[in-house]
């Protein structure tokens, strides 16, 4: 009997490895899907018409719901973080698989002296910082939390509390990781199991009998991720008060990388003879101590940066150009600007293609596009700003943008036609079989500022402290 | 919409505004694009209704405010009466508006229209009265057949609720499944005294079709709390006087669905199975809102399920005339032009043509060549007439 092809998104990260040793044990292994791997394009070792491919957790929902692939397996947090902002889309969650790591849960600081949400006082403002923003705003409205502002983040939710937000909503492995963040937990909303999911159309009509006997011995009852109702009647309107840490009293709020420009920056702090304890060394903290009394210091995404200047958290940031121009091609009044090129870092943000496609400049592409031949043409991409004014600006219509979240070129040629994103070396599009027919412009890291804290009184001097040291470092 | 969408929704605007004007109300029109926090921070709508809003980043999205696409009709209003109007004690307002939701199935309608009335400062049940009168006369002017009046009343509900006793965070979720229109949850609890059951009985299964109805289910709730009696006196008041006023309707305590804003009595009106209005009191918005304590209640009527059940293409009433040129020359055109202006000025509508095709839908078609004289096709009585100037063109058609 012929099967028609049946293709799986597998998790990359915190599920890899519970994930292949689970498809190990029911007879479904791919082979090359371990720890070490680095390729993104599997093919399954038992099945011929089974194949595979490696994606961040985040991307596989949205994968599996536009029908790119027929399964998924991945954790319940980002299936919730779909399905709770659209409910209507084509996924099926099948089945709880019985592995899974950690809670996603309600966090705030323990300097509030909380230990559950229904304690909050009611008619604040709060402020809510998570990497899921759908979840994080399905839980205020089911708390009713009354008004409330969203700070989506790429990451390192949990340096933002107390200070920088109010509540996050995280993934957290127990009690004592978060205890060790000096973050409570206030609500658990559900434990983070791996779910098999499947795309509508493809359990509606194509014979996945085979794969689906193989796994269902191995589904367990789902979990009841509903949340319960919350206090219907208004609590009293006061106001939360704000949390005083030494955090206010600093004059200069800088924001640090983590992630890839976490070395480069640790030797441009040394050159310019900044010493900050827990950036650099063994023990790394997201909250970095200096000897100068006026500096507060956190380490966060560089993504997150140029947002977290604009709205005032920080005065100072070490982020890439790239994120800095992705920030002003969605707010283009925004109030941040770059202050001084850090020289490190150095990437091309690029346009990239499939080696196949007879297109070797922008023009070219255009001309595929109308006749058809590539339309709608499907735009991965990290930076969706950059990509969205990109494609405008040079005409090129109808076209489809795919965010993702890193490692974007492994959705070419399958999931995506036109790359657009960072590269060092040009390597890793080759190894892809992509080639580049455009540059979009060249990034290396960078100082930014907030225009509007940079001429306040009393800042303006300790930011200029901050600009010598940097240059002279830079030209060391 | 397409034109005879168009002129069947003007249609329903026209009658709605005229009835409205006629009962004192002024029309006002909020902003389409809102704060988000205005809907969030009353606790007014469901989080069933708040997770189907439209919001997005506003220009200074940095600091996370968000904006809404309007998702509700009776917030923006009640806003603007706290920042504007709130100086007086009475306002009788009505508006049209397009309102947004997030689709569920992929085959709703994002944007809806709607028509509706406030009344702040309406204390009297005689308030709730007008609303509901004022909406039926709409209805039936607007050509709707038989419309049903369903009533149901918040307050009844939430005290009827309260009867059972329950913790707080336990009578929640049962006011919140109410909201989300499951009441099977109150049809499953017990309640701890017999008369409390047959109380649930008989308002959760019978629908009462008079004040008398009412009168019976107060005749068995004597033991219930103060609170529960007088939310039932205020519904009985309505009721007498409506059975007064020859106004039909039902009495259905699970009419009434969503909005977590209203405190006395909700009423829908159906077409068949179609709901095509709905209203209520909500005394607490304003001051919820941080306004003072003002009451209100009003209604909004449903512009898609409305215009589905009106006749087909209705017309304007407007004949249609074409001035048709034979040619392109400057004489021809300036003839043409100038006879448009005139039959325009005498209150016809007339539209110019130059291009060969046939013509339909027209009353008139009035053709002019260089020299000769001004042909008139009557298409309805099939004849051709030939004058010589304006005033026998306009003489010709006005009979």
């Amino acid at each position: 009997m012929e099967y028609q092809p049946v293709r799986f998104a597998l998790p990359k990260g915190r599920f890899l490895s519970s994930t292949a040793e689970f498809l190990k044990e029911v007879g479904l292994s791919f082979s090359g899907y371990d720890a070490k791997t680095r390729q993104y394009c599997l093919e399954s070792a038992e099945f011929p018409y089974l194949s595979a491919k490696v994606f961040q957790a985040k991307d596989i929902p949205v994968q599996v719901a536009v029908g790119n692939y027929d399964f998924g397996i991945c954790g319940l947090d980002w299936i919730e973080e779909l399905q709770t902002r659209y409910p209507a889309s084509a996924l099926v969650s099948v089945a709880n698989l019985g592995y899974g790591d950690g809670n996603v849960c309600v966090a705030a600081s323990e300097k509030l002296g909380l230990s559950r949400l229904d304690e909050l006082p009611g008619g604040g403002a709060y402020r809510i910082v998570s990497e899921y923003p759908n979840l994080a705003e399905g839980m205020a409205l089911d708390f009713r939390l009354g008004e409330f502002r969203i700070i989506p983040v790429w990451g390192a939710a949990e340096a933002y509390p107390p200070e920088n937000a109010d509540l996050a909503v995280l993934w957290h492995e127990g009690e004592t990781e978060l205890k060790a963040q000096r973050l409570v937990s206030l609500a658990e909303l559900f434990p983070v199991m791996a779910y098999l999911i499947a795309n509508r159309k493809s359990l509606e009509n194509k014979d996945l009998s085979q794969i689906l006997g193989r796994l269902s011995p191995r589904f367990v009852a789902r979990e009841d991720t509903s949340r319960a109702a919350r206090e219907f009647f208004r609590r009293d309107r006061t106001a939360l008060k704000p949390v005083l840490t030494g955090w206010q009293a600093k004059e200069i709020k800088l924001a640090l990388p983590d992630g890839h420009q976490h070395g480069p920056t640790t030797q441009l702090l040394e050159r310019a003879g900044l010493n900050f304890r827990g950036y650099s060394g063994r023990r790394i903290s997201r909250r970095p101590v200096s000897d100068l009394d006026w500096l507060g210091i956190k380490m966060i995404r560089p993504q997150d940066m140029p947002l977290q200047v604009a709205n005032g958290n920080f005065d100072l940031a070490i982020t890439g150009e790239d994120w800095l121009r992705e920030h002003l091609s969605r707010f283009p009044s925004s109030p941040v600007e770059k202050l001084l090129g850090l020289g490190f870092g150095g990437v091309r943000i690029v346009v990239a293609i499939s080696q196949d496609v007879p297109a070797d400049n922008v023009d070219d592409l255009r001309s595929l596009v109308q006749e058809g031949k590539l339309a709608p043409i499907r735009v991965a991409s990290e930076y969706v700003n950059l990509a969205d004014k990109y494609l405008r600006d040079n005409r090129i219509d109808p076209y489809k943008l795919i965010p993702t979240w890193g490692a974007s070129e492994a959705f070419l040629p399958d999931d995506a036609d036109l790359l657009i994103d960072n590269t060092e070396t040009g390597k890793t599009l080759e190894q892809h079989r992509l080639k580049v027919i455009d540059v979009l412009f060249r990034s290396s890291a960078c100082l930014i500022g907030n225009k509007d804290s940079i001429i306040q009184l009393g800042k303006e001097e300790k930011i200029e402290f901050f600009l010598a040291a940097f240059r002279g470092a830079v030209l060391q | 919409m397409l034109p005879g969408d168009m002129l069947r929704f003007r249609h329903v605007v026209d009658v709605f505004r005229n009835c409205c004007q006629r009962w004192g109300y002024r029309e006002v029109r909020t902003p389409t694009l809102e704060y988000l926090h205005l809907f969030t921070s009353t606790g007014t709508l469901t989080p069933g209704m708040l997770r189907r809003v439209y919001s997005f980043l506003d220009w200074d999205g940095w600091s996370g405010e968000r904006v809404v696409l309007k998702p509700d009709g009776t917030i923006p209003i009640a806003r603007l009466y706290i920042d504007n109007l709130s100086d007086q004690e009475v306002a009788r307002l009505f508006y049209v508006t397009n309102i947004f939701a997030f689709e569920r199935t992929g085959r709703e309608k994002r944007e809806r229209w709607q028509y509706g009335t406030e009344f702040l400062g309406g204390t009297e049940f005689t308030a709730d009265v007008e609303a509901i009168l004022l909406a039926r006369e709409t209805m039936c002017q607007m050509g709707l057949g038989e419309v049903e009046l369903q009533l149901s009343h918040a307050g009844l509900v939430k005290e009827l609720v309260r009867e059972f006793g329950l913790d707080s965070g336990e009578e929640a979720r049962v006011l919140n499944c109410i909201l989300e229109g499951d009441w099977s949850i109150l049809e499953k609890m017990e309640g701890s005294n017999p008369w409390l059951d047959n109380l649930l009985n008989g308002l959760l299964n019978l629908k009462g079709r008079s004040s008398n109805f009412l009168q019976n289910i107060r005749a068995i709730s004597r033991e219930a709390s103060p609170a529960f009696r007088s939310a039932l006196d205020n519904f009985i008041n309505i009721t007498t006087s409506l059975d007064d006023l020859d106004c039909d309707y039902s009495i259905d305590v699970k009419a009434i669905s969503g909005f977590e804003y209203y405190t006395g009595v909700c009423f829908q009106f159906l077409s068949g199975v179609n709901r095509v209005g709905g209203g209520g009191r909500y005394d607490d918005l304003i001051p919820l809102m941080g306004g003072k304590k003002v009451p209100a209640c009003g209604f909004a009527l449903y512009a898609d399920p409305i215009m589905e059940l009106l006749p087909g293409e209705r017309g304007n009433g407007v004949e249609r005339i074409l001035v048709r040129g034979e040619e392109l020359d400057a004489g021809v055109v300036n003839k043409c032009f100038a006879l448009a202006k005139s039959l325009r000025g005498a209150g016809y509508t007339a539209e110019l043509g130059f291009e060969e095709r046939k013509e339909a839908g027209y009353r008139w078609v009035i053709s002019i060549s260089g020299e000769g004289p001004f042909v008139l096709e009557d298409c309805e009585g099939k004849q051709r007439l030939r004058v010589n100037s304006e005033e026998e063109v306009l003489a010709a058609i006005s009979g």
